[in-house]
């Protein structure tokens, strides 16, 4: 579940791959249209078209999903307003895409389609249903522009994410690819009949994922089907400033201490850390999470330091690496065979609690470990990081990928979302 | 554990699939019942002008500028459009329709759909264009619609007014 997004990534790239063939053989004149899409070859152009329904389908599947999910888990408020702001327009830039694709087949359906989309704007479709090869071209324009203007937003969208996903693990890529595949040959997508004036739209073969529109609206009236498009967009743009703020303390720059490294700014999960024009890290406090991940990175949050007050580059004012130095000491005192960490999500009683996994700096684990602990642990997110990044950075610096490495002197093993230290 | 998610995966696949390939085209939907048929009136029309053309007095036209020396002063508000339909004897539509445009000199058009029995109907359409009066077009026919079957009302003056297409 947590590919939801990349998945929308995927989808529209198949979208886009098999709508590029179906362009080079579709005829853009409205006399045209119908036959051409009839005469692609079942074994291919066929089975292309049908890959373009189910995947622009299951498309609106997804992004619903991937919608309802991050609602359901609280992410659509401070630092994320943002991220979930800019995904309302998308909703609209993907029913608008989806909905002008089935008018090109020009068939009842698309005539269904067309009438009763003119009939909600209260406009006399009788006159635009003897449609010019003009307006069909606008059709056509349209069904690639507003898919390059949903692209286009789906970059804006992902711009306050520090290294986002958009490609999912190739397992679920090759699942998803195999399964519309298989949808398209075992339920071909077919025409309606050609649309004739003196027949009323009856058993009309509707596609509920972006046609339960016109339903809606023959079932109630235009009216109400604005109002509840425009109450539920309302919503969801307000939805951000409808709870009271989190109270989050953002993380605060020290620049006597920051060396213009820009390892925060490369680790940020939220792109909430830049550097200035003076090489000093800067913060902006809307966008940050508190996570902590920042202090986590910073060459100067290293406990070995001699400093008595230990000042770290960048760091979370109410949980700063003094007060985290602090907590280890004094666990250490106790000559404990081990010493725990944990993420705040996943908090053991006796733990030192960090905001996220990836807080912590591993030369912390290293000053455990030649200070008297035989083993040190580590408890991270067991599924899916608080702070989206949490894991995985901590993955690549205890494996000496990413910096601030782990030293080679100290083994570490993982387990799921555990980590165990010693020294070798 | 990763077998796991891949079998959870593919059991996750098949009912994906078939709410994919059902609601694509499935449950069939009919903005008109079995046995009904479809009105469809469709007017787009130029009504005639508010106000008639006067010709202006040597005085008026005096006091204009020299370029602006029109000798018909024109309003170019037109009247509102008014539809009357009825349907075996009872009014089924009356609408009075602006017409469009910041001046009002545009045209005027309506469009309404009316779903009624399949059978037999006697069809009185009725359109007034100009400001005062009674309506001056009108078509009273009466006409067999089928089940699903569409009549299309238009309206077209240079061809008389009302026209029956179905």
């Amino acid at each position: 579940m947590k590919h939801l997004g990349a998945l929308g990534f995927l989808l529209f790239w198949i979208l886009a791959a098999s709508g590029i063939y179906l362009y080079v053989r579709f005829d853009t004149s409205a006399a045209g249209a119908y036959a051409s899409i009839g005469e692609l070859e079942w074994w291919f152009g066929g089975v292309l078209r049908s890959v373009h329904r189910y995947a622009a389908d299951l498309f609106v599947v997804i992004t619903l999903l991937h919608l309802v999910r991050e609602a359901w888990n609280n992410r659509f408020r401070g630092f994320r307003a943002f991220t979930w702001i800019s995904g309302v327009p998308l909703l609209w830039l993907l029913y608008a895409s989806g909905l002008i694709g089935y008018w090109l087949v020009w068939d009842t359906r698309s005539q269904f389609s067309f009438s009763a989309t003119l009939e909600s704007l209260d406009l006399d479709p009788v006159k635009a249903e003897q449609v010019s090869d003009r307006l069909f071209s606008l059709f056509v324009f349209l069904h690639i522009g507003l898919p390059l203007a949903l692209l286009a937003g789906m970059w804006v969208h992902l711009q306050r994410l520090g290294r986002p996903q958009t490609v999912p693990p190739r397992a679920l890529a090759c699942g998803v690819a195999v399964m519309l595949l298989a949808t398209a040959i075992l339920r071909p997508a077919v025409s309606e009949p050609a649309w004739d004036p003196t027949q009323a739209p009856r058993n009309v073969a509707v596609d509920w994922f972006y046609q339960f529109i016109h339903p809606l609206m023959y079932a109630t009236s235009p009216g109400i089907l604005w109002v509840s498009i425009f109450v539920v967009s309302a919503v969801l743009l307000v939805l951000p400033y409808l709870s009271k703020p989190q109270g989050i303390l953002a993380a605060q720059v020290d620049p006597a201490n920051c060396n213009g490294c820009g390892r925060c700014v490369a680790d940020c999960p939220y792109q909430a850390v830049i550097l200035s024009d003076k090489k000093k890290a800067l913060v902006f406090s809307d966008r940050c999470a508190a996570c902590g991940i920042c202090a986590g990175a910073c060459p100067s949050s290293t406990p070995f330091r001699s400093i008595r007050e230990l000042v770290s580059g960048i760091e979370l004012p109410d949980l700063t690496m003094q007060e985290l130095r602090r907590k280890l000491q004094a666990a250490l005192a106790e000559r404990p065979a081990e010493v725990v960490f944990a993420c705040e999500a996943n908090a053991k009683a006796g733990a030192i609690a960090l905001r996220c996994l990836a807080m912590l700096p591993p030369a912390f684990v290293e000053y455990a470990l030649r200070n008297g602990a035989r083993r040190v642990r580590l408890i991270g997110c067991e599924d899916e990081c608080a702070y989206r990044l949490g894991m995985d950075l901590s993955a690549e610096r205890f494996a000496a990928r990413r910096e601030p490495r782990l030293r080679a002197t100290v083994r570490a093993e993982r387990n799921g979302n555990e980590y165990t230290f010693a020294l070798r | 554990m990763k077998a796991l998610r891949i079998a959870a995966q593919l059991a996750l696949y098949a009912p994906l699939m078939a709410i994919l390939a059902y609601f694509s085209t499935e449950p069939r939907f009919s903005a008109v019942a079995p046995d009904e048929a479809l009105l469809r009136v469709s007017v787009i029309h130029a009504t005639q002008r508010k106000e008639a053309c006067r010709e202006r007095s040597p005085e008026e036209l005096a006091k204009l500028a020299p370029n602006m020396r029109a000798a018909l002063d024109c309003p170019r508000e037109r009247s509102p459009l008014v539809v009357e339909l009825e349907l075996d004897g009872r009014t089924v539509l009356r609408r009075e329709v602006a017409p469009s445009g910041l001046r009002r000199d545009g045209n005027a058009a309506l469009y309404q759909r009316i779903a009624l029995p399949a059978g037999r109907h006697r069809i009185v359409a009725r359109l007034r264009d100009r400001a005062d009066g009674d309506f001056n077009y009108l078509k009273d026919e009466t006409v067999e619609l089928g089940a699903g079957r569409v009549l299309l009302i238009d309206f077209n003056a240079s061809q008389g007014g009302f026209v029956f297409r179905g």
